[in-house]
């Protein structure tokens, strides 16, 4: 199949950026990003600069690919990171546009590359257990419910790869930042730093620039790990509740 | 050179909890003025990183990842093996050995192994503590399964996604002690060479992948947690960006690599299907806990479905060969790793493959959702439920269990595994060989240490499921923060190290002669495509089968390639931008050179074990034979001067706990 292709071009983070047109002749068996393989080994062959973009285990885990594609992030297909959409869901002469993710915190580093180590400030703000190594008791010392280890996994699942940011009108990381929260504040391990873990993880998430969240839910629909906004209520439960609760100064 | 192993003395069982008590301490005042690099940030490195912020010493971490989140560790799927014998099955510290050493074929060190069993436990409760969401059972404690080659079950899991729920405790650990100011954090940072001063290792040079800045990092002692070389093979299930750059350069500058023709074909992948393909995708060994692997008897039958005659469903019961349970019935589906592939790989050369390349086999769930839906509705109380209501409450368990796994599977072929049976095949999936370590994971360069993959350690010629995750984070938790003691103790006097020192320069020097090399090179074929070229080589001639007369010849193809590498390889762009292809033509051009000592080693190596078949070497039956009498040894090769042929050093294997035998699996 012959596609034409609107990509992002940024030389680097001071550059303004603009659009080029590629033509590139897809199968419908490839992957979204074995089909930019084909469109960069043709460029590099003439000599000319390769599109830059993000991308290691390409089986939709590690969270590294990104992507707008024709203004979705991560593509049309719902719960599917990049790597693992699929030229089938595409026609033969579709005109496919692709920009980087988008949003203040997520600067553009090059082409369709973002900077998104905010999420790793905000993990190192609180989304964590405080346990040293050698410190733990036996792993059976305090039964979790089936259900709510379930549960937490849900919320562990998110792979931190900023489409909810993408996704959200405002460029807010609530979906994000409440995977985490909800991760650890459903298991007891967690529950000991939960009041000091939301407040401060949020507090990080509003320096890093994100934006308010308003209840759109865009980021619901875009996740790949399809990560329920149940858990932003949960962030503001926790939120809320250490505001009023919290003995931390 | 004389290997030293330096094992403490002992009984087996007691050797590391004696060492542990008697080994030189560092006073945590003491620890505070002493700086450690750590390269990797995966399992084994951010492991190493956040214990030993812990423990007080100051970490540099390092990954060329945007975040250390990123590592290939999180791609691991089935699960991670432990003594805990919660399942009161007749596990325990010892079979856990036991069954790492003969999984491995008896080709692995008994001290290092007993060690990983012994702290396997401890790494369980360690993550549960960090929130490591495990599965469960309904009373609320851990739940298990079991994986290839063992007869109990010992491995945790959550759902299809252990690796990922690990790396992200690790990575949640090693932010808190970023946040603490213990660990100063180098995203987008490549190492591109190791310093060594006087002897020992002192830095390394790296390259801001951003802007292409070239720095120098030094330190007491540096850590090395960067992962496998299945890549060499340039189709794998390793992620795009895994490499063996960092341990290849501290083999250019003297380090040994052990064993590198040991790599692992894992039998369940999706099979190849186009030219294009940039990488093989794994499908858990998990599944072969209930998934049959079958091939129709009748190659008119395997001739039809690969023409799209027919289907594998329409096969009838009576006409399908099981071929695992029929050859090993006693372990059945669920035999180790190198075994099933070899099998699979029979079964296609005799022409009952099942995809059109005539490389594939079935993995079958029919009898799984028959049996558990048979035993839901037992449960359930009721009496003669149909076929349709069995099917239904045995897919949902089956979906339980493996649902992200169907899932992928579905997305990548646009079939739905439920209804069809899953067609697999062997890929290139992990590497046993890697740098020489002693039992305290030191190289042979006085403080440089290589944990997890990267080193060659614990797995022997073969390594058995879930035991990756194990022992990455055994070394990294458990290990290496009391075996850097005994190297550190003995600096506790040596003041921080300067940069601006010849060493620095000298090797600060070379990376950017050897850069500058590539970008100006003015040749005409991408990195790609000469990674492509090897990989086929290597796959043909040093994968499933190898012989002498194809390891003789691929070696020189691979000579000829590199030599064609540097007279027409073409980089575009410059050295001080982000760029992905500089960076691919580095790690290309460090392949080529490990690619040809594969073949060395796989030649060198007259018998077959574990992942190494040497066609030559095989049983009436078509099993590995192995040459105890002449390479129980372990193959440490140096190379630091390319233009010279690698030399070989032999540590010899030596079992006092355990007899060794054929290995069998019938």
């Amino acid at each position: 199949m012959k596609l034409n292709l609107k990509i992002w071009r940024q030389k680097n983070a001071k550059d303004k950026g603009r659009f080029e047109n590629y033509q590139v002749m897809a199968n419908e068996h490839m992957s979204f990003l074995e089909m930019l393989d084909v469109l960069n080994e043709s460029l590099v062959s003439s000599q000319k600069e390769p599109v830059a973009f993000e991308h290691d285990c390409r089986e939709g885990i590690c969270g590294t690919c990104s992507l707008v594609i024709n203004g979705l992030p991560h593509g049309p297909q719902t719960g599917t990171t990049t790597c693992q959409l699929h030229m089938r869901h595409f026609k033969e002469g579709e005109t496919v546009v692709i920009e980087p993710f988008r949003a203040r915190a997520f600067p553009v580093l090059k082409d369709l590359v973002v900077d998104r180590s905010a999420f790793d400030r905000i993990i190192q703000a609180g989304g964590y257990v405080s346990v040293d190594t050698g410190q733990a008791p036996d792993g059976n010392t305090v039964p979790i419910g089936k259900d709510v280890a379930g549960k937490a996994f849900e919320a562990a699942a998110c792979i931190g790869c900023g489409a909810c940011v993408a996704a959200c009108p405002n460029a807010s990381a609530m979906l994000f930042v409440s995977a985490k929260v909800s991760h650890l504040a459903l298991l007891p391990q967690g529950q000991v730093e939960a009041k000091r873990r939301a407040q401060s993880m949020v507090h990080q998430m509003d320096e890093e620039g994100f934006g308010m969240c308003s209840n759109i839910t865009a980021c619901e629909a875009e996740c790949p790990k399809e990560i329920s906004v149940e858990n932003i209520a949960r962030l503001n439960r926790e939120y809320i509740g250490a505001s009023f609760t919290s003995t931390d100064k | 050179m004389e290997l030293n192993g330096n094992v403490p003395p002992g009984p087996l069982a007691e050797k590391w909890t004696k060492y542990k008590s008697s080994m030189p301490l560092v006073s945590p005042d003491n620890k505070r003025r002493l700086d450690v690099i750590v390269v990797g940030s995966g399992l084994a490195g951010a492991a190493a990183a956040a214990a030993l912020g812990e423990l007080g010493y100051n970490v540099k971490c390092f990954t060329f990842h945007d975040s250390p989140r990123r590592a290939h560790s999180i791609a691991a799927q089935g699960g991670i093996n432990a003594a805990k014998n919660y399942k009161n099955d007749g596990d325990s510290v010892y079979r856990l050995f036991y069954d790492t050493i003969k999984g491995g074929d008896y080709r692995a060190r008994e001290s290092n192994v007993h060690r990983l069993a012994e702290v396997s436990a401890d790494i369980i409760d360690q993550c549960v503590a960090q929130g490591v969401p495990f599965a469960r059972e309904y009373s609320g404690m851990l739940d298990n399964r079991s994986f290839g080659g063992v007869q109990v079950q010992r491995t945790f899991y959550a759902r299809g996604q252990t690796g990922q729920q690990l790396l992200i405790g690790a990575y949640q650990a090693l932010s808190r002690q970023i946040s603490l100011g213990k660990v100063t954090m180098y995203n987008r940072h490549e190492m591109l060479d190791v310093v060594l001063i006087d002897g020992k290792a002192r830095g390394i040079i790296t390259r801001n992948l951003v802007t292409g800045k070239l720095e120098r990092h030094a330190a007491h002692a540096v850590v090395l947690g960067t992962g496998g070389y299945g890549n060499v093979f340039y189709l794998s299930t390793n992620a795009m960006m895994c490499n063996v750059t960092a341990a290849w350069r501290a083999v250019r500058r003297g380090a040994l690599m052990a064993n590198p023709c040991y790599t692992q074909i894992h039998p369940t992948c999706i099979p190849q299907y186009g030219d294009y393909q940039s990488k093989l995708t794994l499908m858990s060994e998990s599944l072969r806990n209930d998934g049959r692997v079958w091939v129709p008897k009748n190659i008119e039958d395997a001739k039809a479905i690969r023409e799209g005659k027919k289907k594998g469903k329409d096969i009838p019961e009576a006409d399908r060969d099981y071929y695992l349970e029929r050859r090993y019935p006693a372990f059945g589906n669920l035999v180790p790793r190198d075994v099933a592939s070899r099998a699979a790989k029979v079964e296609c050369d005799k022409g009952h493959g099942i995809v059109p390349t005539g490389l594939g086999v079935y993995l079958d769930f029919n009898a799984a959702i028959d049996r558990y839906g048979k035993s839901k509705a037992h449960s359930m109380n009721l009496e003669n439920p149909s076929a349709q209501q069995i099917y239904d409450m045995g897919k949902a368990v089956v979906e339980e269990k493996y649902g992200n796994l169907f899932e992928m599977y579905e997305k990548i072929t646009g079939e739905d595994p439920y209804t069809h049976p899953m067609k697999i095949y062997p890929a290139v999936h992990y590497t046993m060989g890697g740098l020489w370590v002693d039992y305290n994971l030191q190289t042979n360069i006085p403080g440089l240490f290589a944990t997890g993959e990267c080193n060659f350690s614990d797995h022997g010629a073969n390594r058995l499921g879930a035991s990756a995750l194990m022992q990455g984070l055994a070394d990294g938790y458990f290990v290496i923060p009391y075996t850097i003691g005994t190297f550190l103790s003995k600096e506790i006097r040596t003041p921080k190290f300067s940069t601006a020192t010849p060493e620095f320069e000298e090797a600060e020097n070379a990376v950017r002669e050897r850069l500058s090399g590539f970008i100006n090179n003015g040749g005409k074929q991408s990195a790609e495509s000469f990674h492509r070229r090897l990989g086929k080589i290597m796959w043909d001639y040093c994968g499933m089968g190898r012989n002498t007369e194809g390891l003789t010849k691929a070696r020189r193809m691979i000579q000829e390639l590199k030599a064609e590498f540097y007279a027409d390889l073409y980089v575009p762009g410059s050295m001080d931008e982000y760029n992905p292809e500089l960076e691919k033509a580095t790690r290309v051009a460090d392949f080529l050179e490990l690619g040809e000592l594969m073949c060395l080693d796989a030649l060198q190596r007259n018998e077959s074990c574990g992942g190494h078949f040497r066609e030559e070497y095989q049983t009436e039956e078509g099993e590995a034979l192995r040459d105890d009498e002449n390479m129980m040894h372990v193959a440490a090769w140096g190379w630091q001067d390319t233009s010279l042929e690698p030399e070989l050093n032999k540590e010899p294997l030596i079992y006092e706990n355990i007899k060794v035998a054929a290995r069998s699996y019938k």
